[in-house]
């Protein structure tokens, strides 16, 4: 048997290398699955669904925290000074500058006088608190972060303004959190 | 292990490593060098099958565990919720399941390997008697996990099993409290045995790695039970014993996939797909099928025990029973005594051989009895087959080893082999005559 | 190396055997007879290999549910989302959860209130709780629905249980309960059962707290399927079985490649040996 012919070798090679990958798609087979089940649930999945919040109740001035897909959501109702000091504020006052018009919204016909932020300082995840005197909006208890009334930045060490999350106007009195105007 | 090591490391690397942690060498000298008998049939596989089966079910454990809720109010659904709506998570769930009888399969055929080629027998005490630890590990951990689902089933053989210690004199009932956290099997039970299933596993791998050293101190058995003696005996574990595990522990993987993937209920209980209810007993408890002999033994005693011709009871039923069952486990540990004849393989012993598998047969039908109610003809015959149980143990393997006259051995196994591949076809000759360690 | 193989086979037939002979009991011994009759065997879309479910089927199965069964069973374990399965858009199943109430809260003001279900929400069963369940059945609490596909399964007997395995008998539990559905009749001569209804493919017993729920036209479903008791009866057999093991289908897929994977990966590991072995006898 020492002396193997060529084809023979060949073929030995090839079952071994064939037997070779079969044990490497085992693996494969095998890690997959115990991978899979790490990610959310199908419950968690569906919980994940749209909100709908009634926000009739949420006079001026008036801010709610709603929970969507685990994480609290800011939903302020901005006074009209509010509004104004947040549209003529100087873009040096921002680190991650974005216009007022695209941080504020309503429903169609309505003025727009609603933030809808997400409540988790884009530093190290910390719930803002809400500034209650003059027209500031919020400081991050754990760092100091600062953002003004519609969530943008002022103060380090939060790189970047309070991120929007998708939401849509069913009516004005109902908002939808999950669910933009585009239905996505 | 035994003889020395032929690990020559060739990086500088590899050099580094083996002045100081030579854990490289020590996986060469076991797993790649580790010279095996030649002769070793399929029945030696299912050491390696056990370890794989004790990976999976401790990779399926700790995983299934991510989304469990040991708490007596939640458990049931947690379970029923992970087979919903986890990704896998059913395969998953059913694949430990399962896989906890595979387990058994393999471990009853590795036992009976055992006791057929005498693998217990001098120098190998040491090695079987922790063979038996695992296999009290194992029904240990197999009894608690049983328990977490809590279905009708896992509560009620829970509050059987813990029972047995009740049966204990004097302070058995507070044993059995302590067992239970409380006065009933309930929400502490179920949180204590979460924690203990999750444990022992660990503990179980910590005995098979003395368990696998032992092994490679004493060198294995063969079906001659012809210890080696050349090195034309012998042949590296890898490539040779490695291929050939990998292709058992596939078959084997066939099997089981048949059952989690088309049966997975059909080594279960439909009453544990119940929920736990403290108040409604089922009509007919059984143990899972893996512990259904020795529940046979342990109700083969209904009678109490005392001095004969008086009142005096010494063993009420209730402990007698215990202690039979526990009996049927600890004889296990004398086996390497109780076995007189020094002649290993049962091949060369014709009269152990027919005992031994009238024994086998016997443990099956015992297996049988235990799913059987305790009534009318059931009862003669579970304490019939108890009896013949021990009497294997106690009486007829002492007995057989002064009076039995083996057959003759080979000189070697070398021996043994080539007188098998003459008679049995002239091409192996070819190949036995080759060096095999030229190829190792 | 045929010889190989062949004690390949008969170690693989042991272990099966060995397996399955200790298995005796797994069902269970009735001790006192029960059921008096063996459930009748059906032919149902989700045995076998290729086992599936009928989406149609299982629609009228959830009408059997919701219009006669669920006045006393519950669904615990089911969602309304779960109902996807079923081949029922997302605005059919949030219009459906939408005719349930649930109770939700506290509010802000500390208070539960109640709201339409969402599909979110955990099938809402006919009773508060069980003790309001039996109460309001003369004690005998309705079994939930979930799982009792899986919870019952009659004693198969020696040696049926075996050759179980080589016919892939799962189906144990929708036998029983369509037998037990189509089953009830009077009770024979002297038989008294009391304020309990006969029937003789009931697991306890030879009667029953629970009277023959299904008659002719019961029911009237929405695909124009001629409404027999046996038909009712089949489908929500179907719909609680899909209840008990929503994956059967894809589980059943996955262990046809899995199977198939192994035996290709067996058969190289076969070639692989022999080719390794073929310089040692042994």
């Amino acid at each position: 048997m020492s002396e193997a012919h060529a084809s023979d070798v060949t073929r030995r090679d090839f079952l071994y290398i064939a037997t070779g990958a079969a044990g490497a798609v085992a693996v494969g087979g095998i890690v997959w699955p115990l991978v899979s089940q790490m990610g959310p649930n199908e419950r968690e999945k569906a919980a994940g669904a749209p909100v709908e919040i009634d926000i009739s109740a949420v006079e001026p001035g008036m801010l709610i925290t709603v929970i969507w897909r685990g994480k609290p959501y800011f939903v302020r109702h901005l006074t009209d000074e509010e509004v104004a000091s947040a549209t003529d504020a100087p873009e040096a006052d921002f680190r991650d500058y974005a216009s007022a018009d695209s941080r504020i919204s309503a429903a169609e016909g309505a003025d727009p006088k609603w933030a809808i932020v997400g409540a988790n300082c884009t530093h190290l995840g910390c719930v803002p608190t809400k500034i209650d005197t003059g027209l500031e909006g919020w400081i991050c208890p754990c760092h100091g972060s600062k953002f003004d009334v519609t969530g943008r930045v002022m103060k380090g060490p939060a790189p970047t303004n309070l991120p929007l999350p998708p939401y849509s106007f069913a009516s004005e009195e109902k908002l939808v959190i999950g669910l933009d105007k585009a239905g996505a | 292990m035994s003889g020395h090591s032929t690990y020559k490391p060739t990086t500088g690397l590899g050099k580094f490593m083996d002045e100081r942690l030579p854990i490289v060498r020590l996986v060469h000298d076991s797993f790649v060098s580790f010279p095996v008998p030649r002769n070793l049939n399929n029945w030696y596989t299912f050491g390696g099958i056990l370890m794989i089966m004790l990976v999976s079910q401790i990779i399926t454990g700790i995983v299934i565990a991510m989304h469990y809720t040991p708490e007596a109010t939640m458990a049931f659904d947690s379970v029923h919720l992970l087979r919903r709506d986890v990704s896998y998570g059913n395969t998953l769930q059913v694949w430990h399941a399962v896989g906890a009888s595979m387990f058994f399969v393999a471990v009853y055929i590795h036992i009976f390997r055992g006791l057929y080629y005498g693998s217990y027998k001098a120098p190998r005490e040491v090695l079987w008697i922790l063979g038996v630890v695992i296999y009290l590990l194992m029904m240990a951990t197999a009894f608690m996990g049983y328990v977490l689902p809590w279905g009708q089933m896992s509560y009620w053989g829970a509050q059987v099993i813990t029972s047995f210690f009740s049966a204990i004199p004097l302070v058995g009932e507070t044993v059995r409290e302590y067992l239970l956290g409380g006065y009933a099997v309930g929400n502490a039970t179920l949180n204590r045995f979460f924690s203990l299933h999750y444990l022992l596993p660990f503990m179980i791998a910590g005995i098979v790695i003395l368990h696998v050293w032992t092994l490679h101190v004493t060198g294995q058995t063969n079906p001659t039970g012809v210890e080696v003696k050349s090195k034309q005996d012998v042949i590296p574990f890898t490539p040779y014993a490695t291929v050939k595990d990998a292709f058992a522990m596939v078959v084997f993987m066939i099997i089981m996939c048949y059952f989690v993937f088309y049966m997975p209920d059909y080594l279960g209980h439909a009453d544990n797909y119940i929920k736990a209810d403290p108040l409604t007993t089922p009509a007919h408890i059984v143990p899972e099928w893996y512990f259904l002999p020795f529940y046979a033994v342990l109700r083969a005693v209904d009678f109490n025990i005392g001095i004969p011709f008086t009142d005096i009871v010494l063993i009420d039923s209730k402990l007698g029973g215990v202690l039979a069952m526990f009996g049927a486990i600890a004889v296990l540990f004398f086996v390497p005594w109780l076995d007189t004849s020094d002649v290993k393989s049962a091949n060369y012993r014709p009269t152990y051989k027919i005992f031994f598998w009238i024994f086998a047969i016997n443990a099956v039908f015992l297996g049988y009895l235990g799913s059987r109610p305790a009534e009318g003809i059931w009862i003669p015959l579970m304490k019939a087959s108890t009896f013949w149980y021990f009497l294997h143990f106690i009486v007829i393997m002492p007995l057989l080893g002064w009076f039995e006259k083996p057959l003759p051995r080979p000189a070697s196994i070398t021996d043994a082999v080539l007188s098998k591949a003459s008679s049995g076809g002239a091409s192996q000759i070819d190949g036995a005559a080759a060096e095999p360690q030229s190829k190792g | 190396m045929k010889t190989v193989f062949k004690k390949f086979t008969t170690m693989i037939s042991a272990a099966v055997m060995a397996s399955g002979l200790a298995l005796l009991g797994t069902s269970a011994a009735s001790a006192a007879g029960y059921p008096l009759e063996k459930p009748r065997e059906q032919d149902w879309t989700f045995s076998g290999p290729f086992g599936y479910y009928d989406k149609a089927q299982l629609q009228r199965g959830l009408k059997v549910y919701v219009e006669v069964c669920a006045a006393c069973h519950s669904m615990n374990l089911l969602s309304y989302r779960n109902l996807g399965d079923l081949g029922y858009t997302d605005a059919q199943i949030k219009n459906f959860a939408a005719e349930y109430e649930v109770t939700d809260g506290p509010n802000d003001d500390g208070e539960m209130f109640e709201r339409p279900a969402m599909p979110t929400d955990r099938f809402v069963g006919p009773y508060a709780n069980d003790k309001e369940a039996a109460a309001a059945n003369n004690g005998a609490l309705p079994p939930d629905f979930t799982l009792l596909a899986k919870a019952r399964a009659p004693e198969r007997g020696f040696p049926t249980f075996i050759f179980d395995i080589f016919t892939m008998y799962a189906e144990n539990g929708a036998d029983y309960i369509y037998s037990l559905l189509t089953g009830y009749q009077d009770a024979p001569e002297g038989v008294d059962v009391g304020e309990l209804y006969y029937n003789p493919y009931f697991a306890a017993g030879n009667a029953l707290a629970m009277a023959n729920p299904l008659s002719e036209d019961l029911v009237e479903f929405d695909d124009g399927t001629a409404s027999t008791v046996e038909q009712q009866a089949k489908d929500i057999t179907a719909f609680m079985m899909w209840a008990a093991d929503p994956n059967l289908p894809q589980r059943k897929q996955r262990g046809f490649i899995v199977i198939l994977f192994l035996v290709i990966f067996a058969g190289l590991l076969y070639f692989t040996k022999k080719k390794v072995w073929s310089d040692v006898a042994h």
